[in-house]
């Protein structure tokens, strides 16, 4: 199972402020009800959408400026709270392809990657920097070069990083572990009769 | 004691079992891990199954998969079909892959249904030295029992069902000492909100959490569950207790459990995989039982706790990285920086979940409901966490307890912690909740508000209408 080396992805930027944003805010429980990720794109950040638009205001996600935006900035914590794969998938198709954070939450980072979608680290202060330029210019193309760890746009260069061991599965187009795993069900059965409470 | 020797003598539990289930060591550097229980339920596995036949494979041990309906389950009217067609859907989903594939599913008829992580343990599944899965973040909660558990996505889900295995990399282990005895009317529910609070929502990152101390020595199995259940909620993806004996006569007799001479073999398996009392940690907090008072969220998120007597916080006291969240926490929640908490009035209350939805949740307040009366500005619902503990509690006279004092008593389920069924917050209404999460829109209106307490904080609300500290509520000295 040969997949896409990820080695780089570019696009335009769009910034979510906020510190902690929780699957539940990527996607609401109510819109899990679903035998297929198809269609979830429609429901990231749903809430958070509809009550900016309830008060007058435009949610980055509905901002015409950033429309087709492929890489999402934010704060710390990323992702925390359930380990719905509800969430990066709603992301990823919703049409972005990395996120930027100054820290992920576990297990929304081990599901985006194995989604091959990128979760790069920047400091908060540099995510705020980048703002500014998306603010300034929305069409700015920013460009997360994972060999090289950094993150481009205007000109100017950001250390942008994943663990040694995320960056290596992307670049090396082994994002999704399936592939490994199942080369190692020889071994499994080994280890599993091992186990007492495996074999009974 | 040559250094070979000492090594193995300094072992975790994490360490030990982590060995046990190694079957290698991937290229990029993770283990391969086996995961010997593999739980699921009708939210996060669908995908998963569709993902196997697209790959043409096959669940590879169904005999150590198990499944139970919850997240989506009506807990009032449970006549199939449910008049949510989606809902509907994912129960027939996962009934037909279960049948298609083998896989023993406790399903509604069963009379053991239930929350994932309460049926797993009641059936005795749930097992010291083990390792568990479950496309559920609260799976943590299997951790009481020693055995180490992963909330995992449904990617993964579909790894473990073809592989019985997943790509992962060890964690730390942080352990988190809690000392002395709880003053009365402090229960582990407080204990988990005061460590999330002390260590912050992603203070946990990269660790699992090894919980110890007199404190847990004397908890029982089920208080246990509920500590360990919030773990993800300190960022911590893993949170155990060392198995004892509270942990083994907790499981004697289960269904699942070992019995005549495989039990006594099993035991002293058991034993042996609790930590050695040597055992190196990569971080070590102690925290002293007495200085825990109730325990209540104000915030959007689990972190955000104070003690019932305390007032909301004022912005210039948040930590300066905090202090944006906090701002919005006062938004959403109505609450003003400064001012107490208590005397907020209470419209829902709800009592379960996979937090507080165990029997003896649910016996500790019917102790003190007793001739009381829920207060008419509130509704209040009681929602037992499995079939099982509906069976017991209504064959204690518990049911009759509670639907005297005026709650609802419901069918087991996830209900009102997330919103994926009828039971839902309206509008901006404020809910005394036993759950785990406070998140915008967790309980399914995207404003209303959440305030996580234990189960008789929850009661003492239900019947004044408001935050109430139920140490006064019930004269609890």
């Amino acid at each position: 199972m040969a997949l896409e080396k990820i080695t780089q992805t570019s696009g335009r930027g769009v910034y979510v402020p906020g510190d902690d944003l929780d699957t539940d805010r990527v996607i609401p429980a109510r819109f899990m009800k679903c035998i297929t990720f198809d269609g979830l794109g429609e429901f990231a950040f749903f809430d958070a959408r509809a009550a900016a638009k309830a008060e007058g205001q435009t949610h980055p996600l509905d901002d015409s400026r950033f429309t087709g935006a492929s890489i999402l900035f934010s704060g710390s914590n990323f992702g925390c709270g359930s380990s719905r794969e509800h969430a990066p998938q709603a992301l990823y198709r919703f049409g972005i392809r990395a996120v930027i954070a100054e820290s992920f939450a576990e297990i929304f980072f081990g599901n985006s990657i194995t989604l091959g979608m990128p979760c790069a680290v920047m400091s908060g202060q540099d995510i705020r920097a980048v703002a500014q330029i998306i603010e300034s210019d929305p069409e700015a193309l920013i460009t997360l070069d994972l060999l090289e760890g950094k993150l481009s746009i205007a000109d100017m260069d950001f250390p942008a990083t994943l663990p040694p061991h995320a960056q290596e599965a992307l670049v090396t187009g082994k994002w999704d572990a399936i592939a490994d795993l199942l080369e190692g069900i020889a071994d499994v059965r080994t280890c599993a009769a091992k186990l007492p409470y495996m074999a009974a | 004691m040559d250094s070979i020797q000492r090594t193995i003598m300094s072992q975790t539990l994490l360490d030990k079992v982590w060995a046990a289930h190694a079957v290698r060591t991937l290229p990029n550097g993770s283990t391969q891990l086996l995961i010997g229980t593999h739980l699921i339920h009708e939210v996060t596995s669908p995908q998963a199954f569709g993902m196997l036949g697209d790959l043409g494979l096959k669940v590879l041990y169904p005999s150590r998969t198990f499944a139970t309906v919850d997240h989506i389950v009506p807990t009032d009217e449970r006549q199939e079909p449910f008049s949510d067609t989606l809902a509907d859907a994912m129960i027939k989903a996962l009934r037909k892959n279960c049948d298609d594939h083998g896989i023993k599913f406790f399903d509604l008829p069963s009379g053991q249904q239930g929350i994932v992580h309460i049926v797993g343990p009641e059936q005795g599944i749930t097992q010291p030295g083990t390792t568990i899965a479950c496309g559920d973040s609260h799976t943590s909660t299997h951790g009481a029992f020693g055995a180490i558990a992963f909330g995992i996505g449904t990617s993964q889900v579909r790894d473990v069902l073809a592989t019985q295995t997943m790509a992962i990399r060890k964690p730390k282990v942080r352990r988190i000492n809690v000392n002395g005895k709880l003053s009365p009317g402090v229960y582990a529910k407080d204990v988990i909100l005061h460590i999330i609070r002390k260590l912050g929502v992603n203070g946990g990152l990269g660790y699992a959490y090894e919980y110890g101390g007199t404190t847990f020595d004397a908890f029982t199995q089920e208080e246990r569950m509920t500590v360990c259940n919030m773990s993800i909620e300190g960022g911590a993806r893993v949170g155990y207790v060392n198995p004892d004996n509270t942990t083994f006569e907790y499981l004697r007799g289960r269904n699942y459990a070992p019995k005549g001479a495989d039990w006594d073999a099993a035991v002293a398996r058991w034993k042996a995989t609790a930590s050695d009392p040597d055992a190196v940690y990569d971080d070590v907090v102690t925290y002293d039982a007495a200085d825990i008072a109730p325990t209540i969220t104000w915030g959007i998120n689990p972190g955000q706790a104070i003690f019932i007597n305390e007032n909301v916080p004022l912005a210039s006291d948040v930590p300066e990285k905090d202090r944006a969240t906090a701002e919005e926490a006062y938004a959403h929640m109505q609450l003003t920086a400064g001012k107490p908490i208590k005397g907020t009035k209470v419209q829902v209350a709800f009592l379960g979940s996979c937090t507080n939805g165990r029997l003896s949740d649910l016996q500790e307040v019917a102790r003190y409901i007793k001739g009381r009366k829920v207060s008419s500005s509130v509704k209040a619902i009681v929602v037992p966490g499995s079939q099982s503990v509906a069976s017991l509690a209504e064959s204690m006279g518990l049911a009759e307890i509670y639907r005297d004092a005026g709650f609802e008593w419901r069918g087991a389920g996830c209900s009102m912690c997330l919103g994926m069924n009828p039971d839902k917050l309206v509008g901006d209404q404020l809910c005394a909740s036993s759950s785990n999460r406070n998140f915008k829109g967790r309980q399914g209106s995207p404003t209303g508000r959440t305030v996580l307490m234990s189960p008789l904080m929850v009661a003492a609300a239900a019947i004044t209408g408001e935050i109430s500290d139920a140490r006064e509520i019930f004269d609890i000295k």
